[in-house]
């Protein structure tokens, strides 16, 4: 059993139900949606299997695999697993089924569907777990087509123009990424990630690369990483593509792809430009509040709910990087506490952004599910009444997003607030704006939606939820109650790991 | 090694047979130039499969030819070459399966195809400059007669123009090797003997003469701003021809680049070399911005393939090892990605709707249509625009890696140009693909059914997929060969002067 | 004596063999020919030229390589074998076109004038004094000018002789005024005699305006521009026969005398013009008259819709590729300049023959004429395309390696920085200008639609195998040119 290539397998599973589909013509609706759900679920088995093998304790990867590549590039394939890893592949694992159960509910060419679906999966686990950039840049960039399809091909309207401008984006931040890893590897002949962060920490790629190189390649990277995230202001891709994803594809955009930009901050361009990151921070920490006030004062704006939700996610993503740049500005004394409340904070909050915008995007597809597309903040009124199961649930993930104590939601947020106060805490007290705001929209939406006389489009028939749908929201709802009474589940994952990267904080 | 030369033979010769065979029976002639383009990719491959790596050309034959001024049929090879090799007859191969439905003049019409196959072989192959010279026009005359007698859209004028282009460069490249050849006093037409003349001339000559034989070569590589006959004429050609074109005939000249004109003067080459590299990523973004507002689906890859091709002349001006290299590589990549373009766009999806306006194209329902036509055309798609997986990728990856040591500001360019690949290719999946329906093109559609996807294109875009996904996958298999070739001494001339 | 004359008598048993067989001809044809129809009395004569024609050539064979015959009037060296028998072959190739083409009213004269016109190409070989030369050029020339009108049904073909002849005449007078010039400066009329003189002569006004008006007379001999003007009008109204000839043997013959006149006779007032040296000599001439052919040529022919006028200003073209030849000459010897001559003959002859097969069937004036004609008949579609791309040259075909061997010679001689160095770019840009005329040719009989009611044609069996057999030649000649540039 130990023998057992996981991680590899992780990744594979879901591309071989790929292939199964799309080598299978002609199979019904039922069984494309069954085995697509069956080998989404794979991942959650495998992720259940790492979990189980997962030494808590240490800080390196585990269930490493390595293997030469392309001997004339210096590549290997190499993967590995630490705590951040783990998290991210156990989201994925909660996610994914979800997401697909719901993308496939009443959606045409189920197999296509199932297909692209499950590349997509296994590219953000790949993203997750390689640790050369060769294939990890493949993982990346191959996770853009089949959402680009999603999008395109299921998504409504103005689809079309959306997924362009989101891969489109995407590609230029890839590009700048690409380039600047060429440049990394013109300088220093690798790409694997650990060897490029030893250089990294210890000045040897600014000695190899040069002063001003390593600054455009610092950019470079900078700009792919960000441009996924998204980081203010590149992010405005973001709302159309998440608003006119099909709502299925929306929860995994947000609930997991999202996570790979942050990812890349943390696994990538942190280690790798240490320096140039405490550089650039104060500026940049100035941008992700940015994104954390200004996204959470648009989602106010906004009367489309799932563009309402989109612009929560640039706000709670934000929070992340708020929280690396406070670490990487550095500007007050050391910190040990409270650089590590911020590390922590950060990973709890992309696990638990996952869970909760997932949740809320999966509510507004009920409700244009019974509508036939409606998602108007004004459409709708006192659904409470007609579906108390739904409006209970939503409730839920909506306070988990709010970051209510004793929902998960609050943990990350706590932890990263408590994270920046210790560095930044001028910046901390603006940031709090964006708490405020985020309350004033998700209360908006609650009581619009939710309460007051029935109105709009709940005036029609409108059941509440079914048993599918209850399948969908209760796990998610369960989840959140679950590591929002007990968050040691997920930080006795990481704790090791972001005491190493606190006790070996690479600042000058 | 030795089975190398018969593939020229074999060509030539499935040339002659098949021309005689389409007197009889058009099918006939399509098995017999089938067979031959698979013996020639089978005889590369075993060639392949006992090739030893090395610096330097290996000798295959080496006979005096003409006596008087010191020719001699020299045939050799190298990693260089051998990936070349293999390439054409992938490609050949391909072509041919993609061309199985020519039904006017179909001897002809193979005859003419192998015969370019076969001179595209056999400069791949020479290692006297003369006979890579001869091989070299061999290979032009056919292109003009497949494009201006099987083509569509102006034919006679693309055809024309770049047989012209085509010739013009050629020219160019003959007055350089003679020049080279007389006035430095050269005994042979070899590349070693005319390498050993070249140093003699002085600097200004050597200027010169480069100039002529680069630009005269990289006219037929598709080099801003000689490129204009490359749209026209993938444009014009029929299928197989634009696939030959993009696939083959365009190294030809990039290959002419780097194997003579680079070697034999590498003083020239240092002074010009600033101006390569700008023209390089100059037409990268220039013909990919151009691609980008194209109403005809297939100037959008004539004009990608151009923008393609400026990665290789990119990885050729950065003129290291590396990026050398990638250039190689992107030499394999584009001819087999760009074969596949050109035949979807060409065969699966002209052929069947007799347009190739993308406002028309993008009224049909054609993912319905064509599912077949629509996977290959967004794997091939994703293929050109570098996605990591496929052979793009390693061989872009590699000239952006060169590029940044001779110049930062080259590989920033080319990077744009990445994207605009991504743009371009992207906007013509979108709009040919899944555009806005029009329902009463659906009512029509399903009442006339397009011919499906036949057995031939079918093997064809599995071939041309399967080596670009396994190239992409294991670059190694080519690199293993390009990067040892690179370290002969004519080569690390060269590269060692270019690098600062 | 007696033994020069023996000597003389074996040395020129070939030309007697085509005097003997033109009279056989026409005699021939004056008894047995009365009450037979006009094709038995072309195969008939044609039959009897080809076997005069053979034997001749098996007779210069036989002779081989003597040396000076005749107290070095005439010159039998390699360079004189090879001509003579490329000039035979050419013949051959004429008299196969002869039974491609439309039948002309008295056969029998036509082949005794090809015969008779042959026997002064066969003197233009050998050649070495000034009024051997001068009578061989004449009694080719007078046979020409015959062969060109004798078309009499078209007026065109009497317009035609009429400006050939009048411009002949007067390069007659301006060969002749030469020849006396330079008789009455060096005393002599042999080349050897006048190439020894001019050894400690210095260049005089007298003896430069001796060497213009030779070369002037050249000039309108080989249609060198500017004394090109007769041609087009002579490709287009002589029958294509004649034309035929006229491009390829008598072009053969006429450079092999030119150069022998130049170099063996007057080699020492050549001149130099190499970046170091620049003296006046020939040189300069020849080398002015070889740019102005290689762009008149060229570009005039880029014009024309009628084939036989764009053939014969590609035939201006290769007149200034040939006199680059004559340049290198002195370098490389003949060898390049043979090479060149001979291919060029076969190709154009070739291409005139189909233009006759054509002719047969309908006309054959405008390039629109070949619409369709690999239909029309693949064979003749199939030898066209080798000799045009020959005339192109495009390797492997012997068209190629004659440009490039000339080429090679040219840049050889006097480097890069030379006018030679700089005519030789010239004309490898040219060539690629050339392309498109040619593949205008090639478009029209290998693309174009035939026009309605264009009938299939039929080949003669005799020009199928001429012209098969020139096409080989070209191929196998293209392949292997070590057979004709090893000669030398």
């Amino acid at each position: 059993m130990n023998n057992l290539p996981l991680l590899s397998l992780l990744v594979l599973v879901p591309w071989a139900g790929a292939l199964l589909l799309a080598a299978l013509p002609g199979l019904s609706a039922r069984a494309a949606r069954g085995i697509a759900l069956a080998f989404s679920c794979t991942t959650l088995l495998l992720g259940l299997a790492a979990l189980s093998g997962f030494n808590p304790a240490a800080a390196g990867y585990q269930f490493e695999e390595h293997h030469a590549w392309i001997r004339e590039l210096n590549v290997h394939y190499r993967l590995g697993l630490d705590g951040m890893s783990l998290l991210l592949v156990l989201l994925t694992a909660i996610v994914s089924p979800l997401s697909l159960a719901a993308a496939a509910r009443g959606a045409r060419d189920l197999r296509l569907l199932g297909a692209l679906f499950l590349v997509l999966q296994g590219s953000a686990l790949g993203v997750f777990l390689a640790l050369d950039f060769f294939h990890w840049f493949i993982f990346w960039e191959l996770s853009l087509v089949p959402a680009f399809f999603l999008i395109k091909l299921w998504g409504g309207p103005g689809a079309g123009r959306a997924a362009y401008q989101f891969v489109i984006y995407t590609i230029a931040g890839s590009a700048f990424m690409l380039l600047g890893f060429a440049a990394l590897y013109a300088a220093t002949g690798t790409l694997d990630f650990t060897e490029l962060a030893r250089l990294g920490a210890g000045g040897g790629l600014a000695a190899q690369l040069g002063p001003r190189a390593i600054l455009a390649v610092f950019l470079g990277v900078f700009i792919g990483l960000a441009v996924k995230v998204p980081l203010f202001p590149f992010h405005t891709w973001l709302p159309p593509a998440y608003a006119e994803a099909p709502t299925g594809v929306s929860m995994f955009l947000t609930g997991v792809m999202s996570k790979m930009g942050v990812y890349g901050f943390l696994r990538i361009l942190w280690p790798i430009f240490p320096a140039q990151l405490h550089a650039a921070a104060p500026c940049l920490l100035w941008l992700a509040l940015g994104g954390v006030v200004l996204g959470a004062f648009a989602a106010i704006k906004q009367t489309d709910l799932k563009r309402m939700i989109a612009y929560s996610s640039v706000n709670h993503l934000s929070y992340c990087l708020l929280a690396l740049f406070a670490v990487a500005a550095g500007r007050s004394a050391p910190n040990a506490g409270a650089t590590a409340a911020a590390f922590s904070g950060t990973l709890l909050q992309m696990f638990n952004h996952g869970l909760s915008a997932a949740a809320l995007f999966y509510g507004v597809a009920v409700l244009e599910r019974r509508t036939g597309g409606l998602r108007g903040l004004n459409d709708f009124g006192g659904v409470r009444t007609v579906a108390p199961v739904f409006a209970g649930l939503c409730g839920i993930a909506m306070f988990s997003s709010l970051g209510l104590p004793g929902l998960n939601g609050f943990v990350g947020e706590f932890l990263i607030f408590r994270g920046v106060f210790g560095l930044e805490p001028g910046i901390a007290a603006i940031a709090t704006l964006g708490l405020l705001a985020t309350a004033l929209f998700l209360l908006t939406f609650w009581q619009r939606v939710f309460h007051g006389p029935r109105a709009g489009a709940a005036l029609g028939e409108f059941p509440d939820l079914d048993r599918g749908e209850r399948l969908t929201l209760l796990p998610l709802v369960a989840l959140m109650f679950l590591f929002g009474v007990l968050p040691h589940l997920l930080t006795g994952l990481i704790n090791p790991l972001v005491t190493t990267w606190a006790g070996t904080l690479p600042l000058p | 090694m030795n089975a190398l030369p018969w593939t020229i033979y074999v060509t030539f010769a499935g040339a002659l047979l098949a021309l005689l065979g389409g007197a009889r029976s058009a099918s006939l002639a399509r098995g017999i130039a089938l067979a031959t383009a698979v013996a020639g990719l089978g005889l590369s491959l075993v060639a392949a499969g006992n090739f030893v790596p090395g610096a330097g050309l290996q000798t295959l034959v080496d006979v005096p030819w003409v006596s008087q001024l010191g020719i001699h049929y020299h045939l050799a090879a190298d990693g260089i070459s051998l990936t070349l090799v293999v390439l054409t007859g992938i490609a050949a191969t391909a072509g041919i399966l993609f061309s199985w439905n020519i039904e006017e003049r179909t001897g002809e019409f193979f005859a003419l195809f192998l015969a370019l196959i076969g001179g595209v072989y056999g400069v791949f192959l020479s290692a006297d400059a003369f006979l890579f010279f001869v091989f070299y026009e061999i290979a032009i005359v056919p292109k003009y007669f497949l494009i201006a007698n099987w083509g569509s859209t102006r034919r006679e004028y693309g055809a024309m123009k770049l047989a012209l282009y085509s010739f013009a460069g050629s020219a160019m490249v003959l007055a350089g090797l003679l020049w080279t050849y007389a006035a430095g006093g050269a005994t042979g037409f070899g590349l070693n003997e005319l390498a050993a003349a070249a140093v003699t001339l002085p600097h200004t000559q050597v200027v010169i003469i480069f100039a002529l034989v680069f630009f005269g070569f990289a006219t037929l590589a598709g080099l801003f701003p000689l490129h204009t006959w490359a749209p026209t004429g993938h444009v014009a050609a029929p299928t197989a021809a634009s696939m030959l074109l993009a696939g083959v005939v365009m190294k030809l000249g990039a290959y002419g680049c780097l194997r003579v004109a680079m070697p034999l003067f590498p003083v020239g080459f240092l002074a010009w070399q600033p101006v390569i590299g700008w023209l390089a990523v100059v037409g990268i973004v220039y013909a990919g911005l151009i691609a980008l507002v194209q109403d005809d689906f297939k100037f959008v890859i004539g004009y990608s393939s151009v923008s393609h091709m400026g990665f290789v002349m990119l990885g050729l001006a950065a003129a290291n090892t590396r990026a050398v290299g990638g250039a190689v590589l992107q030499m394999f990549s584009h001819g087999v990605i760009a074969g596949l373009l050109f035949a979807v766009v060409g065969r699966m999806i002209y052929e069947r709707t007799h347009t190739r306006q993308l406002a028309e194209l993008q009224r049909l329902p054609l993912h319905r249509l064509l599912p077949f036509a629509t996977v290959v055309f967004v794997l091939a798609g994703l293929a050109s625009m570098g996605m990591p997986g496929f052979s793009g990728f390693p061989a872009e990856l590699t000239i952006l890696i060169g590029a940044w040591k001779t110049s930062h500001i080259w590989a920033l360019v080319a990077a744009v140009g990445v994207l605009i690949a991504a743009a371009f290719t992207l906007r013509v999946i979108q709009v040919v693909f899944f555009g806005k329906v029009d329902p009463a093109e659906v009512a029509a559609a399903a009442a006339h059914p397009l011919p499906p996807i036949s057995l031939p294109e079918k093997l064809g875009s599995l071939l041309l997929l399967s080596a670009t996904v396994i190239i992409g996958l294991k670059p190694d298999l080519l690199l293993n060969w390009i990067m040892p070739a690179l370290q002969s001494p004519l080569f690390q001339a060269v590269l060692k002067k270019g690098t600062p | 004596m007696n033994s020069l004359y023996a000597g003389l008598f074996r040395a020129l048993a070939p030309e007697a063999a085509l005097v003997v067989a033109a009279l056989a001809v026409i005699g021939l044809d004056l008894v047995a020919g009365r009450r037979q129809t006009l094709a038995w009395r072309l195969n008939l004569a044609v039959l009897i030229g080809a076997l005069g024609v053979l034997a001749a050539g098996v007779l210069v064979l036989a002779t081989g390589p003597v040396g000076a015959v005749f107290g070095g009037t005439l010159m039998f060296d390699t360079l004189a074998v090879a001509v003579r028998v490329g000039v035979l072959a050419l013949m051959l190739l004429t008299l196969g076109v002869v039974t491609a083409a439309p039948l002309s009213r008295q056969p029998a004269e036509y082949i005794a004038l090809i015969l008779f016109a042959g026997v002064g190409f066969l003197q233009m070989a050998v050649a070495q004094q000034l009024l051997m030369a001068f009578l061989a050029v004449e009694l080719a020339s007078l046979s020409l000018y015959v062969l060109a009108g004798y078309d009499r049904s078209r007026p065109e073909s009497a317009e035609a002789a009429l400006k050939y002849f009048l411009l002949g005449a007067v390069s007659a007078a301006f060969l002749l005024f030469g020849f006396s010039l330079l008789f009455g400066l060096m005393g002599s009329i042999g080349f050897g005699e006048i190439s020894h003189v001019l050894g400690y002569q210095a260049m005089s006004p007298l003896l430069a305006v001796a060497l213009v008006m030779v070369l002037v007379a050249f000039g309108f001999k080989a249609a060198a521009a500017p004394f090109h003007l007769w041609a087009p009008d002579a490709y287009q109204g002589a029958p294509t026969p004649s034309a035929a000839l006229i491009a390829s043997a008598s072009k053969l013959a006429g450079f092999a005398l030119f150069w022998r006149l130049l170099w063996s006779g007057l080699g020492s007032v050549s001149g130099q013009f190499t970046a170091q040296h620049n003296y006046p000599g020939w040189l300069i001439v020849v080398a002015l008259l070889s740019g102005a052919s290689l762009l008149l040529g060229n570009f005039a022919a880029l014009a024309q819709t009628n084939v036989r006028r764009l053939l014969a200003y590609s035939a201006i073209s290769h007149a200034g590729a040939l006199l680059l030849g004559i340049l290198s000459a002195g370098q490389s010897g003949p060898g390049p300049l043979f090479y060149y001559a001979a291919t060029y003959g076969i190709a154009a002859a070739g291409a005139f023959g189909v233009i006759a097969v054509v002719e047969r069937h309908g006309r054959c004036q405008e390039i629109t004429d070949l619409a369709g004609l690999h239909q029309r008949s693949p064979l003749l579609s199939g030898c066209l395309l080798v000799f045009v791309l020959s005339l192109a040259g495009i390797p492997p075909l012997a068209g190629f390696f004659g440009k490039f061997a000339v080429f090679a010679a040219a840049l050889q001689m006097a480097g890069i920085a030379s006018p030679a160095g700089w005519l030789t770019i010239l004309a490898i840009a040219l060539s690629a200008v050339a392309l498109y005329y040619y593949l205008i040719i090639l478009k029209q009989a290998l693309v174009s639609a035939p026009a309605a009611g264009a009938a299939k044609i039929p080949v003669p069996r005799a020009a199928a195998l001429t012209l098969v057999v020139a096409a080989a030649l070209l191929i196998a000649l293209g392949i292997f040119p070590s057979v004709l540039l090893g000669l030398f």
